[in-house]
């Protein structure tokens, strides 16, 4: 019994790690840019939330509805002002840019916000649970695993089913082709980063009311996000959540053996499925 | 046979042949240097050669085979804890242990560059730093050198080190002065071979090979040329490199712990700036850019992480307006270089430019 709630506890634990991965797949996919500054935007987002919550006194959730076009803004002005300039055949520029934007907004978060470790005030939620077949499921994370479900179906709605998303795949396609079509690519990879920075917003709330954080955890989640979309598969966000998932029980069942083995067993697992199947679980984009 | 008496393939320039002759008088001026410099300079020079010669491997990664590496605190802690393994374990002197550190870095290299050659550009450079990280929790669990907390060489060790005597007793100093100087002039080989070593290879059949694999991966295979052998040779001897710096950088520092050792801000993200504010793709940059990765370090070292920040800004701001560095723009504007590894036809008596 004991096995099964750690399993179902990874589980859930692997709907954040798909919160933290869906944007990065989605800007992934649209321009080829990985942002490895995607962790550090996170924690941004997190302390942006933190500061509205003690400012104004709001809830969590009520800030993050005021950060979220924030940041939607700050992703905007970031891909069309820095990250448009750099896009290109050459991966070297792009990967340097958001390697030393992540330098900055650490060394920024630490210089404002001290390196002292925060969290976001959840109230009840966070020690609530609900019985389920006769294990304890906490709520926050439960509501952690269905955002995560809601965000990759909204998106999947959002690629395939809207004008926006014709646009996104059009540019993702073949860029100059789109462009003759009428559509900007420029304001299109804004567009996709701007909303990778409203799930952002989304995964920093259950970031700061599921454990403490500090400017500089930033680059561990970039990389468990990196972890999932690998294992997942290029260009599939259902296969993003099934490896944020792998990533997720990986480590529980680690730290069940042995505290300290928690992370190293999420990253062998990575290991391994990078072993057994190069491409992924579920590739769809070749590149 | 008259058509080769016609023209020949050459790269020197009348600025590398003057250039030479600096050099060679700059190294035997730093060879001599103990005799009369203060333990401060020796020190900060040792800083700076160990950090140039990580910089000129991660710039033959990235800046010529193309390979963007975010995980070379792998092999700097892996060729660490090897020599303090030598010497901890098996009681090696700590001078040869050094070399122990870059076979050890050589061997986890094959492993390592068998699974991140699997992922291709950006995804690459995670993969190489989920590897490094993997590297730095695994010996965390290395009871035996400290777990997670680290250790220090054992004192024994340190004093009856390789050469030391004879400097103590030439330089009439101190046994912790003595050790500062041996371990900067092991710097300097270190930094002399490094250089040489690059331009040798980048002079030879092989850096043509590796240049036409950096600008066009099909072209380079069109004609012959084997880009995943290349990718492998690179890898391989940046990773040596790397490891036998990183026991070097740790015989003058004593003292371990898996996450200094394996820091990706002090053994990558000061490498990358190095090599992106100086001027990637070639070998003048990473040497101008220690210089002033070291003035900025001196000027804003009591700031803080305010220092890390003007780092990550100048480098953003290289990135985008000037992506070939300082050295770049200095060779745009005096078509300077001091390193030629570009080959050009020399016809008859006249000489024209080629790449």
């Amino acid at each position: 019994m004991i096995w099964i709630d750690t399993i179902i506890q990874g589980v859930l634990l692997g709907g954040l790690y798909a919160l933290f991965a869906a944007g990065l797949s989605l800007v992934f996919g649209i321009m080829r840019l990985v942002n490895l500054a995607h962790g550090d935007l996170i924690v941004f987002a997190a302390y942006l939330i933190l500061l509205l919550v003690s400012l104004l006194g709001l809830s969590p959730f009520l800030a993050a509805i005021i950060a979220a076009p924030i940041m939607f803004c700050v992703g905007w002005a970031l891909q069309r002002h820095v990250l448009n300039r750099v896009l290109g055949p050459d991966i070297l520029p792009p990967l340097l840019v958001t390697f030393g934007l992540s330098v900055v907004l650490q060394n920024a978060l630490l210089e404002v916000f001290s390196a002292d470790s925060q969290r976001l005030p959840a109230g009840e939620i966070a020690t609530a649970s609900v019985q389920m077949g006769g294990l304890n499921l906490g709520v926050l994370p439960l509501l952690t695993f269905a955002s995560a479900i809601l965000v990759i179906v909204g998106l999947n709605q959002l690629f395939y089913r809207t004008e926006l998303g014709r646009a996104f795949r059009a540019t993702s396609d073949d860029a100059v082709t789109a462009g003759l079509m009428g559509i900007r690519p420029d304001r299109i990879f804004a567009t996709a980063t701007a909303i990778a920075m409203l799930v952002v917003t989304l995964a920093a709330i259950y970031l700061g009311m599921r454990a403490n954080f500090d400017p500089n955890i930033g680059p561990a989640r970039l990389i468990y996000a990196f972890e999932a979309v690998i294992i997942g598969g290029l260009g599939s966000l259902w296969g993003t959540l099934v490896g944020g998932i792998i990533i997720g029980v990986a480590q529980t069942v680690g730290a069940a053996i042995n505290p300290e083995w928690q992370i190293l067993a999420g990253h062998l697992a990575f290991l391994l499925v990078l072993l057994i199947k190069p491409r992924g679980l579920f590739p769809r984009a070749v590149d | 046979m008259t058509d080769t008496a016609m023209y020949r393939v050459q790269t020197q320039t009348r600025a590398s042949y003057s250039a030479g002759a600096v050099c060679i008088a700059l190294i035997i001026l730093f060879i001599l240097l103990p005799t009369f410099a203060s333990r401060g300079l020796i020190q900060d020079l040792f800083f700076i050669f160990t950090m140039l010669v990580l910089a000129q491997f991660w710039n033959l990664l990235a800046g010529y085979g193309g390979l963007v590496s975010v995980g070379q605190q792998a092999f700097v802690g892996m060729g660490a804890y090897a020599m303090f393994g030598g010497v901890i374990l098996w009681g090696m002197d700590p001078v040869p242990a050094i070399l122990l550190g870059g076979v050890a870095a050589l061997i986890v290299a094959i492993p390592t560059a068998f699974f991140a050659f699997r992922l291709q550009g950006a995804y690459f450079a995670i993969g190489t730093w989920v590897i490094a990280e993997v590297m730095r929790l695994l010996v965390a669990q290395w009871k035996v050198l400290g777990g997670g907390t680290g250790t220090s060489l054992p004192r024994t060790a340190t004093r009856q080190m390789w050469v030391t005597e004879w400097i103590q007793a030439t330089f009439d100093v101190r046994g912790a002065a003595a050790r500062d100087i041996l371990t900067y002039w092991l710097a300097l080989a270190l930094v002399i071979a490094t250089i040489a070593g690059i331009y040798w290879l980048l002079r030879t059949k092989r850096g043509l090979a590796l240049a036409a694999v950096r600008d066009n991966v099909e072209a380079a295979k069109s004609v012959g040329v084997d880009a995943v052998r290349m990718k492998w040779l690179v890898y391989l001897v940046a990773a040596a490199g790397t490891g036998l710096t990183g026991a070097l950088i740790y015989l003058q520092k004593l003292r371990i712990s898996p996450d200094a050792a394996f820091s990706v801000t002090d053994w990558t993200a000061y490498v990358i700036f190095i090599v992106v504010i100086g001027g990637i793709g070639t070998i003048e940059g990473p040497i101008l850019g220690v210089l002033i990765f070291f003035i900025l370090q001196s000027l804003l070292a009591d700031y803080g992480s305010w220092y890390l920040m003007v780092l990550g800004l100048i480098g953003i701001a290289i990135m985008l307006f000037a992506p070939r560095g300082i050295w770049g723009l200095i060779t745009e504007k005096t078509g300077l270089q001091i390193f030629p590894v570009r080959r050009r036809l020399v016809i008859g008596a006249q000489s024209n430019k080629e790449d």
